[in-house]
């Protein structure tokens, strides 16, 4: 008899939801985990001598409402060192813009009024397109199909949504929904700094510059997050993403499930067209009716699984899957505090100064090279807590965009030119920053694959863009969650609705899955 | 005497609306503002014994329906099919694309066994959206915003359209109209020149690169016509795409109508919000029922109707279209055919469209030139000689070439073209013909290089958007012009539009212009006088 | 030719056999068959007929599609690829087989030699590279295209064993769909024993270099037993008689179908005996249990015998006169068994409810006139001509 009635792989944010939620529901649920720790991109890690920073993601923005409460992750630890974060429109010359409360609800600086207004009614729009689609995230995407049994309730709820925006703001929604967000910019704001914020926002992670189509529904879809009950806010968990991951940890055995750090699953057990289990690469076997993979879909399907058990034209869409990461991760150790030309260093600092920056920063991606003034998000997290640098001495940790997945002039060379000119572009906007650097460390997609197990370094698995979204994502024949192998499902950030530290993929899962009798 | 309809600009579409009216028995007069008709499909003779297609230069698009119901083969369109085409390669070598199966296989198979075997489920792929949107083209767009019987029932229709498939095609679907075609390529091909050669399609006439998203879409654009029954292929129009105007006009004239040609029009004419006639320059004043635009939405509405008559916020929607122009345009009257270098004695390619780019990084690397306020230093050229076929163009063994250039933007950093900047880019075009053709610059007899800037002074296309505006989801659809008067109606009563700005778009299609009378005729209750689409395959 | 850029000046590639093709195709009717040129008939299509059916007779297959795989797991990329248990195949033996895509529609059929332990060929009318390779995905296997660097003739008839022994090779021994390996005039001769006319017959795999003493030496040697050349006509004509079917004209091979209705499962084009559910996966596996678990196929491939004597080709097929229920793929009156016969894909369950009542509306040509002509249609036994010869070994001595 089996040990197990459930087995999840991937002890990252969705697999440790999609293994609490099956646990919770009364199965006998192991995870096995491949790392030392769970967590997998929710992680704090010491990158230097007494330095640490959230190794991967810094930021919560997404981590899902129904997996907070439903694995109790307050009571077992989550807890923030700042909510509701701001951001700092970093300018070279000190004419920064501050935006506080969701999305920039406030803005402040030297800003002409009738920019400010222009912002404000953008934002509130997206923020109204947003919340109408919201719901989306925390349902399974619906199939268009005749007699597809979808969620219609829910469906007609985001339809409603959507509906009561009123006639001309639907007609904008239908306009804009795939729409480039370089030309919303262009056609609601003249602020470069507020264009190149919105410029960068919408692109943060993804492989796409704010010139392609399809880049303002990404927008929409970070604005659909949301942390502490406040839409679009972003949080500073406590301690880093480790606290997270911990908590998401505790929560889950919490509710039974046996977490197997250092087992890495070799191979997925299939017979006869069904799921019996896993092989572990020290060739243990754990047999359970019920496989939840929560790693990346190709990985899981070409590699686990592998192709002998899965027909030609699945492969090809398998192997079709799209995962080029395009964001690099820099941590510093600094030796004081840099001074962004007084920007509040408690603040998400972005350098982005125009829109036409971050498409010139992603420019040369396309042809696998490194961008000469990469654009990028900031934070200290040391300037909020203690605990991430010897006292007096803080950590900076930025994502870096855009990185090439592939570097044509080979990795190490491509990863020391990302560091020059990411080091370039901060001096020029903390100057004396460089003097204060004890050690960097330049996390290139390739790194980030390396180390976190995701193909192409791409965060979600599977690249955020319309073409791989919803009832595309990763592709149409497993968008819900089941794979043609019975008894096997996904559940990790390549399926609906995504990466970032959420969850909401793996509870989704898990929620599928029950929905169909637990098989 | 009173006017049913006055149409603005004697392009395709506004000859072809008003065939469309004159045949219900409208009274219709096109006023053109040049002395020659046309628009964009024109045959000039800018060099003595030669005809140029200086705008549009080949034919796919342009709807079969309607050359029948206007008669337009008999008032003399001929269209010839390409007999072939390729690119020539940095290396000396080339691809070609033949009209025989087999023949293009076994070119394929020179560079890659796999990808010529692999082009077949392409092509049937590629075709399965042709079938899915070719009876979209010749329908008015549902406002998916109103609850109107016959919006609704045109969602439904488009409904059951989508539902009969299967999810499978459905998600192909999608995916195909919202990737880039790099990426689509990518999943059935794996040599750089084959890619580049099927790409093109994706990028002509566009602002957009072989990897921006949505490219797959303007391939389709590309790839949905036909030239009788072949879809995708692609024909001249014997004696210069001015026979398609022409014939145009001379079935307009056997209807009926007739066009003045030499006088613009200053100004729109609206009384009580309704338009009611226009104003030619000089003064004179005509009036009519209707006004009906073939200019693009935002010539039409920003620079030839009074403020005042049009909200406030609409101005902004209409000022925000997209119209940025990607395209410039190189024609040369030869003295003798050029020598390609790589091609063989007497290929057929030179029968077709020969291009020089052959990697989809370099067409993608022309574009951010574009994108950077540039035109291309190397730039992406769709390049034809018709009179490789036609023989009424040139004076026998001289040729008349026509090089369409991608990118070249409205502007050029920000200000506007220099004549200097012209020759400049026009340079880059010759040059790169000269590297793969020693000796072509000598055959120049003259050259006439057009940019963005020329063809918005001659045809009136804002910002020189062939298109009359961008092919992206923002503006296709229901979504074009404007969300709320995609229907063929401008924001003021019997103002209507008939031009490329309108559902489905820019190529010299005649679509919109069909689309556009059979909304008056529909509304005047006249008895349609056009039938369905044809059926594909 | 040596450029080989210049291969568009001759679009229609001539085989290794064409000289004496040509030299015998003195009616120079010719067609394009896979972007080669073929015969269609070359002196008289009645008596090429004949020849298949009385003595022997010479067609070439050089353009037939085929496909060499080789590695130490063929045999189980070629189970995982087609519906039919290819590790169990032996070797020296040939099987007709068709494979499936993810949805249980066929792409292709063909025939597949196991040459070797670990080499087969694979001959099939259309063009298969990109799906071969990709299905070979976690396969120790190489797979090349070798259409051109394989002449292939077929030799058919119920003399044509004896035509072999006249050439000095022995195939008595030979069973049907067995393969075997010969000396002949200084190379090696794949030789099967297989066919498109369901008679006794043989197929000849050399090197294009080869070709043409092996066709003068068989001529020769077939002399006494009246061998001819014939063209595609003639076989069509035997291929209907022994109810063979061939993709784009019985069936659309599921890649190419532009409409989402046309492509056929086995259950729905006759070949479902060929699935072996016990091998473990194949391609399409999952999609066929659920249709024969579900009964969920639309079409049946029938058999008909039509009353009178006008071929019904290309004629919808009704039941009660009056409600389409499908339409004929291949139609003939056939010579061998005096009756006038055709394929159809039928609706189902129509191929079991219409049987009494079924109808073909054919066009009948009668000096440029055309009459409609409601002809009842029987559904009968596949294959409408299966002489016992066809599978004598050793093969009856004429």
């Amino acid at each position: 008899m089996p040990s197990s009635d459930a087995i999840v792989i991937g002890g990252g944010p969705n697999g440790l939801a999609a293994a609490a939620r099956l646990a919770a529901s009364g199965r006998r649920v192991t995870l096995c985990e491949a790392g030392a720790v769970a967590g997998g991109g929710a992680v704090t890690a010491e990158f230097a001598p007494g330095y640490r920073v959230s190794g991967l993601a810094h930021l919560l923005g997404h981590l899902d409402a129904r997996v907070i409460a439903g694995m109790e992750l307050e009571r077992h630890g989550l807890a923030f060192a700042a909510t509701g974060l701001a951001t700092t429109a970093v300018s070279a010359t000190g004419d920064h813009l501050r935006l506080e409360g969701a999305a920039g609800a406030r803005l402040t600086g030297r800003i002409a009024p009738e920019d400010v207004l222009a912002w404000d009614r953008l934002r509130s729009r997206l923020m109204a397109f947003a919340a109408a689609l919201a719901p989306m995230r925390a349902m399974a995407p619906p199939r268009l199909a005749r007699g597809a049994a979808n969620e219609m309730l829910r469906l007609a709820r985001v339809g409603l949504g959507l509906r009561r925006l009123g006639r001309d703001e639907f007609r904008e929604f239908l306009r804009m929904i795939l729409i480039n967000v370089a030309d919303v910019a262009e056609d609601e704001l003249s602020d470069d700094r507020l264009g190149g914020l919105l410029a960068f926002d919408a692109t943060l992670g993804a492989w796409l510059g704010p010139r392609s189509p399809n880049s303002l529904i990404l927008y929409l879809d970070r604005l659909a997050g949301g942390m502490a009950g406040q839409q679009a806010a972003l949080a500073l968990p406590k301690g880093g993403m480790g606290t997270v991951a911990a908590a998401m940890a505790r929560g889950a055995e919490a509710k039974g499930v046996v977490l197997r750090t250092g087992a890495r699953v070799a191979r997925i057990l299939v017979e006869d067209g069904r799921a019996l289990g896993v092989a572990l690469a020290d060739g243990e076997e754990i047999r359970a009716d019920l496989v939840v993979s929560a790693i990346g879909p190709k990985a899981t399907l070409a590699g686990l699984v592998g192709p002998r058990h899965l027909d030609t034209g699945f492969l090809r869409q398998t192997a079709a899957i799209r995962a080029r990461g395009g964001a690099a991760k820099l941590h510093l150790a600094l030796t004081g505090l840099p001074d962004f030309r007084g920007a509040d260093p408690k603040t998400r600092l972005v350098i982005a100064p125009s829109v036409n920056a971050v498409e010139a920063a992603f420019n040369p991606v396309k042809y696998g090279e490194v961008p000469d003034r990469p654009v990028m998000e900031a934070i200290l997290p040391s300037a909020h807590e203690d605990g991430f640098a010897p006292g007096g001495h803080h950590v900076l940790s930025a994502i870096v965009q855009f990185a090439p997945h592939a570097p044509k002039d080979g990795a190490d060379q491509a990863r020391a030119l990302m560091l020059e000119r990411s080091l370039a572009v901060l001096e020029d906007h903390a100057p004396g920053l460089g003097a204060l650097i004890a050690h960097a460390e330049m996390l290139m997609p390739q790194d980030i694959a390396a180390r976190h197990g995701m193909v192409g370094g791409a965060w979600h698995h599977a690249d955020l863009a319309v073409e791989q979204m919803l009832f595309l994502r990763p592709f149409a024949a497993v968008a819900q969650y089941r794979t043609p192998v019975a008894g096997l499902w996904l559940g990790g950030a390549g399926c609906h609705p995504g990466g970032h530290v959420s969850g909401a993929a793996g509870w989704n899962a898990a929620g599928a899955i029950l929905a169909e009798g637990g098989r | 005497m009173s006017l049913d309809a006055i149409i603005i600009g004697a392009g395709h579409n506004g000859l072809v609306t008003a065939c469309y009216l004159a045949r219900a028995g409208m009274k219709v007069v096109v006023v053109e503002k040049n002395d020659w008709i046309g628009g964009a499909a024109v045959s000039r003779s800018l060099h003595p014994g030669f005809t140029y297609s200086n705008c549009s230069y080949v034919s796919s698009l342009f709807r079969p329906e309607i050359m029948r119901d206007l008669d337009l083969p008999r008032h003399g369109l001929q269209i010839l099919p390409y007999e072939g085409g390729a690119v020539l390669t940095r290396d000396g070598g080339y691809l070609a694309m033949f009209r025989d199966h087999d023949a293009n296989r076994r070119e394929f198979a020179r560079r890659n066994p796999r990808d010529a075997e692999a082009y077949d489920r392409y092509a049937r792929d590629v075709l399965r959206h042709c079938r899915f949107i070719r009876p979209l083209l010749m329908r008015t767009p549902p406002d998916p915003s109103r609850f109107r019987p016959r919006d609704l029932a045109e969602l439904a229709w488009l409904g059951r359209k989508v539902m009969a498939m299967s999810e499978e095609q459905i998600a192909a679907m999608v995916r195909f109209w919202t990737m880039s075609i790099a990426d689509y390529l990518d999943e059935y091909f794996t040599d750089p020149v084959i890619k580049a050669y099927l790409a093109v399609s994706a990028i002509i006439g566009t602002a957009l690169g072989p990897m921006s998203p949505g490219s797959a879409y303007v391939l389709l654009h590309h790839y949905m016509g036909d030239v009788d029954g072949n879809v995708g292929a692609w024909g001249f129009a014997r004696g210069g795409m001015g026979s398609i105007t022409t014939a145009l006009h001379r079935s307009l004239q056997a209807a009926g109508g007739t066009v003045r040609a030499g006088r613009g029009v200053e100004r729109i004419l609206v009384a009580n919000g309704r338009a009611v006639g226009v104003r030619l320059e000089g003064g004179e004043e005509v009036r009519a029922r209707r006004v009906i635009s073939n200019m693009d939405v935002k010539r039409t509405l920003l620079t030839h109707v009074e403020a005042a008559e049009l909200p406030g916020d609409l101005r902004r929607q209409v000022a925000r279209f997209k119209t940025r122009g990607s395209s410039g345009k190189v024609n040369i009257a030869l003295d003798g055919p050029p020598r390609f270098t790589a091609l063989p004695e007497g290929a057929p390619m030179l029968k077709g469209d020969l291009h020089f780019t052959d990697s989809i990084e370099r067409m993608e690397r022309a574009y951010d030139d574009w994108k950077s306020g540039h035109f291309s230093r190397d730039p992406f050229q769709d390049m034809m000689i018709p009179t490789m076929i036609d023989p009424t163009m040139a004076p026998p063994g001289k040729h008349f070439m026509s090089c369409f250039v991608q990118y070249a933007p409205p502007k050029i950093a920000g200000r506007d073209w220099t004549d200097a900047d012209r020759d400049a880019f026009g340079k880059t075009v010759i040059d790169q013909i000269e590297a793969h053709a020693p000796g072509f610059r000598n055959l120049i007899l003259h050259a006439e290089v057009r940019t963005p800037r020329e063809l918005e002074a001659e045809v009136g296309l804002t910002d020189g958007n062939i298109f009359q505006g961008e092919l992206t989801f923002d503006q296709l659809l229901f979504n074009r012009p404007l969300p709320g008067y995609a229907q063929y109606r401008s924001p003021i009563r019997d103002l209507w539009l008939c031009g490329s700005s309108t559902h489905p778009g820019g190529g010299v299609m005649g679509a919109p212009g069909r689309n556009a009378a059979a909304e008056i005729l529909r509304e005047i209750r006249a008895p349609a006088t056009m039938g369905d689409a044809y059926a594909v395959l | 030719m040596s450029d080989p850029r210049l291969h568009y000046r001759a679009p229609l590639l001539r085989t290794p056999f064409h000289p004496r093709i040509a030299e015998a195709n003195v009616l120079n009717q010719w067609g394009a068959w896979a972007g080669y040129t073929t015969a269609l008939a070359l002196q008289d299509e009645e008596m090429e007929y004949t020849a298949i059916r009385n003595g022997a007779s010479l067609y070439d297959l050089c353009p037939m599609v085929k496909y060499r795989i080789m590695g130490p797991q063929a045999a189980e990329y070629l189970g995982r690829l087609t519906l039919r248990d290819v590790v169990r195949q032996p070797v020296g033996t040939v099987r007709y087989t068709a494979w499936c895509d993810d949805a249980g529609k066929v792409l292709d059929d063909g025939t597949l030699f196991r040459l070797a332990e670990a080499e087969f060929m694979l001959c099939c009318q259309e063009r298969h590279l990109p799906w071969l390779l990709d299905a070979a995905s976690g396969f120790d296997v190489a797979i090349a295209e070798i259409t051109e660097a394989v002449a292939a003739l077929s030799l058919q008839g119920p003399c044509s064993a004896s035509v072999l022994r006249a050439a000095g090779l022995d195939v008595s021994a030979l069973k049907p769909f067995a393969v075997t390996r010969q000396e002949f005039a200084g190379t090696t001769l794949t030789l099967s024993r297989t066919g498109f006319t369901g008679d006794l017959g043989y197929e000849l795999w050399l090197a294009p270099e080869a070709a043409l003493p092996l066709w003068d030496g068989l001529m020769a040697a077939g002399a006494p037993w009246g061998i001819r050349p014939i063209g595609s006509n003639a076989l069509n004509l035997a291929r209907i008689e022994a109810g063979f079917i061939i993709a784009n004209a019985d069936f659309v091979p599921a890649e190419q179908a532009l409409r989402e209705d046309r492509p056929r499962s086995p259950f729905e084009i006759g070949l479902d005996w060929m699935i072996d559910w016990q091998k473990g996966h194949f391609n399409g596996r999952r999609a066929l249990l659920a249709e024969r678990d579900g009964q969920t196929s639309r079409w049946a491939l029938v058999a008909l015998d039509i009353e009178g004597n006008v071929p019904a080709e290309g004629a919808l097929l009704y039941h009660g006169k009056t409600r389409e229920v499908g339409h004929i793929t291949a139609a003939a009156w056939s010579p061998a068994t005096k009756r006038n016969v055709a394929l159809a894909s039928l609706r189902r369950p129509w191929d079991r409810t219409a049987a009494d009542d079924l109808w073909a509306e054919v066009y009948a040509l009668r000096e440029l006139h055309y009459v409609k002509l409601m002809l009842r249609a029987r559904i009968t036994e596949r294959p409408f001509f299966a002489p016992a010869r066809r599978r004598a070994t050793p093969p009856e001595d004429f």
